[in-house]
C-alpha cells in the first residue's frame, strides 16, 4: 500500500478531500497533512475504512519555529501493515479544534489529554475533565507540555466531579487510591444497586510523573533508560518501541542477530507476566495452591532473565541500533534447559486450574467484554484478542515472526476465562518462539550497529504482553529529543474494564481487574 | 484435588529447591531476622506498602519476596491490607503530586509506634523522575524515614537483607 492508494481510498468516500502534503518517509508510515477543516472527516474515513481505533492522538508545540501547534492522529491498517498519520496545524492564537470524540470514542481520552497538557480545546467533546493533573493539586491554566511552560504556584483548586448514578437503593463504594494489595494506586468508584455493579468510574493519574516532559532534551541513551521505567513490568517492550523509533530516525538497520535476541527477550517478558496474571486470577478467587505454583514459575523466569542479562526485568538490554547482550553457547544451554522445566511446571499449573470445577465456574462468563463494545472503545492488545478482535502487531508487522511461523491466538467470549485461555496459549507460543529464535542465533555475530540520532520524527511500536506499545519520537538537529509521545495499551484498555464489570458483583471486581491487569504507571505516564 | 496433591508431593518444600546456594543464603539471614523481630516487636513486623508513583517493578519484587522461594512471611514479616494494622510503611515511587495527600493520610492512620521504609531509587530522591514538574520529591522530606532499600528495583534478597541490617543497628 502506498500514498496514492490511501488518498484514492479517502477520495472515494470523501470527494472534496484535498491534502496539503502526503509522504511516506518509511515503508510502514504514511503521513497526510490536511487543513483543519478536513481533519475530522479524513480521520472518520480512515477509522471506518481500516476498522482501526485512534491508536494515538497527540499534539506537539511548534510555536517557536512556526507559531503553530501540530495535532497528529495515528491509525493502523493491520492487513496492509501500514501506520497512517493524519496531521494538522493549529494556530497559537486560536487553540481549539473540532472534537472527534462523538464519532470515534477512542479519541476521547486523547483529547482530554491534549487539553490538559497543551491547553488546546477539543470543541464538542462532552467530557473535558482532566485525567492526570488532578484538580485538587494542580491549578487550571498550567500546561506542562507547552515548550514555554513555567509552573504557576497559585490558582484555583477544585474537587473532581464523579459521574453520578441516582435512584432509590443505589449506593456508592469508593476504593483507592491506596489499595489492599501490593499494587499501584488508582481510584475506583462503584455504583451498585443490590449486588450488581451498575457503573464503575475509574479515576487514574495517581502515578503521573511527567514522563513525556522528562524525555524532552534528552539524548537517546538517557532516554532509553527512562523508557524502561515508564512501566516496570513492560520495561523491555517500552525500550524496544523507543529504540525502534530512534532507529528509524537515525536510519540504521539492526543486525539480524539483534532482531532474534530482541524476539527472545520480548517473549521472556511476556512469559513472566502472563504466568503472574494466571496466578493472580487463581488467588483472586481464593485458590492459593496454583497461585503459589505460578509464582514459582515466575521466579524461575525472573532468575533466568537475571542469568542471561544480569537483570531480572531485562533492563539495560536494548540500545538504539540493537542490543547490548548476546547469548553465547552456555547461556543458550541455560535458556533451553530452563525452558524445559518451565514448560513442565506450566503444563501442571494448567491441569490444576482446568480440573477445578469451582475455579472454572467462577471465571466462566465473568467480566465479559463483548466484541462490539471492545471495538467501539478502541480496546487493544490482549484484551481485544480475548474479545475476538484479531489484532497483534507480531502477526501484522511480522519481520522475524514470519520465519518462526507465528500463530496469533484469539478467543471469542471476552470473559475472564477467555483471557485466561489466551494467556495460556500465548505463554506456550512464546516458549516455542524462543526455541526457534535461539536456534537461529549464530556465534560471534554483530549485535548492534552504530547509530546517531539526527533531525527527524518516527513511530516505534512493539507488541508487549499487554498489547501494542507505541512511541512517537521527534529529534532536533543535535539529536536531542523534542517530543516523545508514549502510548501504553493500558491507556485505552482501562475503559474496557469499566464496561466488562457491569452487571457483575463487586466481589468479582478483583478477578476482572486481574484478568485485565493494566498498568497504572503506563497509563498515567 | 489429585493434581494438587501430586504436585504438592512431587515439588516438596520449594524454598530449598530452584537454585542450589540460594536457599543457604536466605535461610540463616531469615532466621536472624525472625529473632530480631521477635525481640523488638514482640511477635512480628506488619508492613503496609504504598505506591506513590512507582513503575511497579518494586512492587513486583516485594511480591516476589513473599513467594514460596523467598517466603518472607516465615520470618514474621507480614504485608497487611490496611495502614491501621501496620507497624511500618513501605513506600515506593518518586511521590507524584497526586499521591502526596494519600501518602500522608496512610501514615497518619497508622498506630504508634510506627516507622517508614523507602524502597527503590525513586523513593530516595525521585530517581529518574527527580526534576519533573509533577514529582514532589524525596519521601524523607515528607515523613521520617528510618531505612532505605536501594536498587532499581531491589531484588527480593536485597529487600530481606536490608531489613536485617536495619534491625541489627537499633
Amino acid at each position: 500500500m502506498d500514498c496514492s492508494e490511501v488518498i484514492a481510498g479517502i477520495k472515494n468516500k470523501f470527494p472534496d478531500f484535498c491534502a496539503l502534503s502526503v509522504a511516506q518517509p518509511y515503508t510502514d508510515e504514511i503521513r497526510i497533512k490536511v487543513s483543519p477543516k478536513f481533519f475530522k472527516n479524513t480521520c472518520l474515513v480512515l477509522h471506518k475504512g481500516f476498522s482501526s481505533p485512534v491508536e494515538m492522538l497527540f499534539a506537539s508545540d511548534e510555536r517557536r519555529d512556526t507559531g503553530k501547534f501540530v495535532i497528529n492522529c495515528v491509525f493502523v491498517n493491520l492487513k496492509k501493515s501500514r501506520w497512517i498519520i493524519v496531521s494538522m496545524d493549529i494556530p497559537q492564537d486560536e487553540p481549539y479544534f473540532d472534537s472527534l470524540a462523538k464519532s470515534i470514542y477512542s479519541s476521547s481520552l486523547f483529547e482530554r489529554e491534549i487539553r490538559e497538557m497543551f491547553g488546546i480545546e477539543p470543541k464538542g467533546n462532552p467530557d473535558l475533565r482532566r485525567l492526570r493533573l488532578h484538580d485538587e493539586v494542580w491549578p487550571e491554566g498550567n500546561y506542562p507540555l507547552r515548550k514555554d511552560f513555567q509552573e504557576m504556584q497559585a490558582g484555583d483548586l477544585r474537587d473532581y466531579e464523579f459521574s453520578k448514578v441516582e435512584g432509590s437503593g443505589v449506593f456508592e463504594v469508593a476504593v483507592g487510591p491506596v489499595h489492599a494489595g501490593i499494587i499501584g494506586p488508582g481510584h475506583f468508584r462503584f455504583s451498585a444497586a443490590g449486588e450488581p455493579i451498575i457503573n464503575l468510574e475509574t479515576r487514574l493519574g495517581f502515578t503521573h510523573r511527567g514522563v513525556e516532559k522528562l524525555f524532552e532534551g534528552k539524548t537517546y541513551l538517557e532516554a532509553t533508560s527512562l523508557s524502561e521505567c515508564v512501566s516496570g513490568d513492560t520495561s523491555f517492550a517500552h525500550s524496544l518501541a523507543f529504540a525502534q523509533a530512534a532507529e528509524k530516525v537515525a536510519g540504521v538497520l539492526i543486525p539480524k542477530q539483534a532482531a532474534y535476541l530482541r524476539g527472545i527477550f520480548l517473549e521472556l517478558e511476556r512469559m513472566h507476566n502472563h504466568v503472574n496474571d494466571i496466578g493472580g486470577m487463581a488467588i483472586d478467587v481464593g485458590f492459593s495452591f496454583p497461585s503459589a505454583y505460578a509464582s514459582v514459575i515466575k521466579e524461575a523466569i525472573l532468575q533466568l532473565n537475571d542469568k542471561l542479562t544480569a537483570g531480572r526485568y531485562l533492563k539495560k538490554v536494548n540500545t538504539v541500533g540493537g542490543v547490548l547482550i548476546d547469548l553465547d553457547e552456555t547461556k543458550k544451554h541455560i535458556l533451553l534447559s530452563s525452558l524445559k522445566n518451565i514448560k513442565h511446571d506450566f503444563n501442571e499449573l494448567v491441569k490444576i486450574l482446568y480440573s477445578s470445577v469451582s475455579f472454572m465456574d467462577r471465571i466462566d462468563s465473568t467480566g465479559a467484554l463483548r466484541r462490539k463494545t471492545a471495538e467501539d472503545l478502541g480496546v487493544v492488545g490482549l484484551i481485544a484478542r480475548a474479545s475476538g478482535i484479531p489484532a497483534d502487531l507480531r502477526e501484522y508487522f511480522p519481520a522475524i515472526y514470519k520465519e518462526a511461523r507465528f500463530r496469533m491466538a484469539t478467543e471469542d467470549s471476552g470473559d475472564v476465562l477467555a483471557r485466561l485461555k489466551l494467556r495460556i496459549a500465548e505463554f506456550n507460543e512464546s516458549m516455542r518462539l524462543i526455541e526457534v529464535f535461539t536456534g537461529k542465533l549464530i556465534k560471534g555475530q554483530e549485535i548492534n550497529s552504530r547509530a546517531e540520532l539526527r533531525k527527524g520524527s518516527a513511530l516505534g511500536y512493539a507488541e508487549g504482553w499487554r498489547g501494542p506499545v507505541l512511541y512517537w519520537l521527534e529529534a532536533d538537529v543535535a539529536g536531542l529529543i523534542q517530543r516523545c509521545k508514549v502510548v501504553d495499551p493500558s491507556f485505552l484498555n482501562w475503559q474496557g474494564l469499566s464496561y466488562a464489570v457491569l452487571g457483575n458483583i463487586i466481589p468479582d471486581f478483583p478477578l476482572c481487574n486481574k484478568s485485565f491487569n493494566l498498568s497504572y504507571s503506563g497509563g498515567d505516564l | 484435588m489429585l493434581q494438587i496433591l501430586k504436585n504438592r508431593i512431587l515439588k516438596g518444600v520449594l524454598t530449598r529447591h530452584i537454585e542450589p546456594g540460594l536457599s543457604e543464603r536466605i535461610d540463616p539471614a531469615g532466621r536472624e531476622l525472625k529473632s530480631l523481630i521477635q525481640k523488638k516487636f514482640g511477635r512480628s513486623l506488619h508492613i503496609r506498602q504504598v505506591d506513590t508513583g512507582s513503575c511497579v517493578a518494586c512492587e513486583s519484587e516485594i511480591i516476589s519476596a513473599n513467594n514460596p522461594i523467598y517466603d518472607l512471611q516465615r520470618f514474621g514479616v507480614n504485608f497487611v491490607a490496611s495502614p491501621r494494622h501496620a507497624d511500618a510503611l513501605l513506600v515506593t515511587g518518586p511521590v507524584s503530586k497526586n499521591m502526596l495527600i494519600a501518602l500522608k493520610k496512610a501514615y497518619d492512620s497508622m498506630p504508634e509506634p510506627k516507622f517508614v521504609i523507602t524502597c527503590g531509587d525513586c523513593a530516595l530522591d525521585g530517581g529518574m523522575f527527580k526534576n519533573s514538574y509533577y514529582v514532589y520529591g524525596a519521601v524523607k522530606d515528607i515523613l521520617p524515614v528510618v531505612l532505605h532499600i536501594p536498587g532499581c528495583p531491589p531484588s527480593p534478597l536485597q529487600i530481606i537483607s536490608s531489613l536485617i541490617t536495619f534491625l541489627q543497628k537499633d
